[in-house]
């Protein structure tokens, strides 16, 4: 068997596999944090929350009322969603004129009341969630074992994070949420329903974090607190790629991932910490993070 | 409108004004040691001393969130690196007296702290958040992969010794005035920086800091001192706690705790003196009577309820809506 560095073709292509399909998953999630930061200006604590609703969402409808996979992927997001869209309707809309950090502070309350009420309900070992048919197998490509969900996991996340991308970048709906972010009382004053927005924003946002947790059920174990084990992961890739662009959140996710991957493969002790590390390298050198524009 | 006031005569009202509240603050201050000298004859000094560490914690936290306006994620790393270098050392070294582990342990977090600072300082407001949190992670998976730390089980019977080699600190009430004694001397100490120049400069940063950068502060130098003398006390507040319970755990170091001492300097009242001792007792009292009754496994979902109840409405918290009440009634 052909090895690099001392290490096996196919446990260093397994472990990079990981890699990128975690790094998929802080992707989307930073994605959507970069998307609420935007309009928002306000790091959304509730947004591992919000994952970790998604995954138990899907595993609920399908074991209450047998709702399958494919249908779980659009309703996850949609109910979740509706969430958040009352969440910023009922709650952060009160404290908008406030310091940044009270959004913040009243995020996290969200967060630790929803991980709080669904621990109660639910425990913390573990549902089970069972691979859609189609997705059971894989396919051997010689030097590796390629199972198909997790490539279509990859393929998926990377589909809708150029989606949101596209659809921030290059359409008027964008060009309003990018205008929203430079001035929103000029915004206003052109007729835009700033206030419609600013909800809808928070509930896309919301809703990519939760179409990451269906695709998360069938493979990570789903629990009340797996948002927020991942969500100080994120919160680190957001650093270092800096809130500055949308293809700046999606890229760093990735790479992150890859490199938490290589860490397992050559250095396993570090690698729950390879992320935090690089944190800080970045912070020393380049604070505004790899893609970051603010001061 | 005419100059004819006599401006000496306003000055010297305002003057006589600051000395009735100066007086009327003593007399609380005097009012408050003395139950919390007679309290141990009444309550469990060991719930009592828990009260006083976690006040101690939030009081640290306070000078930076409440009077320089820094919002830290990640300051339970200190609070677990205090009580673990304490624990460490008093098991292991016999011939340290308990004074001298708790000072080492606030050492070794101070530094720590000093670190922090310097690494998040440049970034601002909810960054800085984020920073904080992240590098208070990697605190955190250092303690877990750590042997000395026990891992999951949490280092266990660190003993108490004796003070200065010669009190006996397994006495709950040589224990507990010790650490009364700790926690007025760094009440005091802080409220000392918050009424210095030093101090105003502090709230001038929270208040405007572009403003304080152009009078020509160098504000980052502030910021890094008074985080790093945050995170000294609440390192202090770890070992204190460490020696207290004869014990250290991977809880000490967990997000929830950063979380847990953001609250406390909320629901009290941010930036206000008695605020986050307020808040900790409440927190304190609130965790612990709920653990006790059928509500035992609602203690999350409370917490993060109070939170958001006090975000959304009491944002002065208990001591700042007291205080708008008496300046609104009485002033």
């Amino acid at each position: 068997m052909s090895m690099i560095f001392g290490v096996p073709l196919a446990v260093l292509s397994g472990q990079l596999l990981i890699g990128v399909i975690n790094g998929a998953f802080y992707a989307l999630l930073s994605l959507g944090l970069a998307v609420i930061f935007g309009l928002l200006k306000i790091i959304n604590f509730a947004h591992g929350a919000m994952y970790m609703l998604g995954a138990m969402v899907t595993v609920i409808m399908f074991d209450v009322m047998g709702v399958n996979y494919w249908v779980a992927l659009f309703m996850a997001p949609l109910l979740v969603g509706v969430v958040g869209v009352l969440i910023e309707y009922f709650l952060l809309r009160r404290i908008a004129g406030q310091d940044h950090i009270y959004s913040l502070l009243l995020t996290f309350g969200i967060a630790l009341l929803m991980q709080g009420v669904l621990t109660n309900i639910y425990g913390v070992s573990g549902l089970r969630y069972s691979m859609p048919d189609l997705f059971k197998g894989g396919i051997n490509l010689g030097f590796m074992f390629l199972p198909y969900y997790r490539a279509w996991v990859i393929g998926i996340a990377l589909v809708v994070c150029f989606g949101t991308w596209f659809m921030i970048e290059k359409t008027k709906l964008g060009a309003y949420l990018r205008a929203g972010t430079e001035d929103a009382q000029l915004m206003q004053g052109f007729g835009i329903n700033v206030p419609l927005l600013v909800s809808l924003t928070y509930g896309f946002g919301v809703a990519l974090a939760a179409f990451a947790g269906v695709l998360a059920a069938p493979i990570y174990s789903v629990t009340p607190v797996m948002g927020s084990h991942i969500l100080i992961t994120v919160f680190a890739v957001v650093v270092i790629g800096g809130m500055g662009s949308i293809g700046g959140a999606i890229i760093t996710g990735i790479l992150m991932g890859v490199v938490e991957g290589l860490t397992k493969t050559f250095y396993p002790p570090a690698s729950s910490a390879v992320i935090f590390l690089v944190m800080v390298v970045v912070l020393m050198f380049r604070p505004a993070g790899l893609f970051g524009k603010e001061a | 409108m005419s100059q004819s006031f006599d401006s000496t005569a306003i000055h010297q009202a305002i003057l006589e004004q600051q000395k009735a509240d100066a007086r009327k603050k003593m007399v609380l201050n005097v009012v408050l040691v003395l139950l919390l000298v007679a309290a141990p004859f009444v309550l469990y000094p060991v719930f009592l001393m828990k009260i006083l560490c976690f006040a101690l914690f939030a009081v640290a936290f306070n000078l930076l969130f409440g009077f320089t306006g820094l919002l830290s994620f990640g300051h339970a790393a200190f609070l677990a690196t205090g009580g673990y270098t304490t624990g460490y050392l008093l098991t292991n070294f016999s011939g340290l007296t308990t004074e001298m582990g708790i000072l080492a342990g606030t050492a070794v977090a101070t530094l720590l702290g000093l670190a922090f600072a310097l690494l998040s300082i440049r970034r601002q407001g909810i960054y800085f958040a984020m920073v904080t949190l992240a590098l208070a992670q990697l605190v955190f998976f250092f303690f877990v992969q750590s042997e000395f730390t026990g891992g999951e089980d949490g280092m266990h019977g660190i003993p108490r010794g004796h003070l200065l080699g010669v009190i006996d600190l397994n006495n709950n009430f040589n224990m507990y005035y010790f650490v009364l004694a700790v926690f007025l001397g760094c009440y005091l100490l802080v409220q000392r920086i918050v009424s210095s120049p030093y101090g105003q400069v502090l709230k001038s940063i929270k208040q405007n800091e572009p403003r304080a950068v152009s009078l020509g502060y160098n504000v980052n130098r502030y910021k890094v001192l008074a985080f790093v003398i945050s995170a000294a006390l609440a390192g202090l507040a770890g070992s204190m706690k460490s020696v207290v319970f004869q014990l250290a755990s991977l809880n000490d170091a967990h997000w929830h705790m950063s979380g847990e001492v953001i609250l406390m300097t909320l629901v009290g009242g941010m930036g206000t003196l008695l605020g986050p001792v307020v808040g900790a007792t409440f927190v304190v009292n609130v965790e612990y009577h709920l653990s006790q009754g059928a509500l035992r496994d609602w203690v999350d979902p409370i917490l993060g309820g109070i939170f958001i109840l006090v975000v959304l409405a009491f944002r002065s918290g208990i001591v700042g809506e007291l205080q708008k009440f008496f300046k609104k009634n009485l002033g």
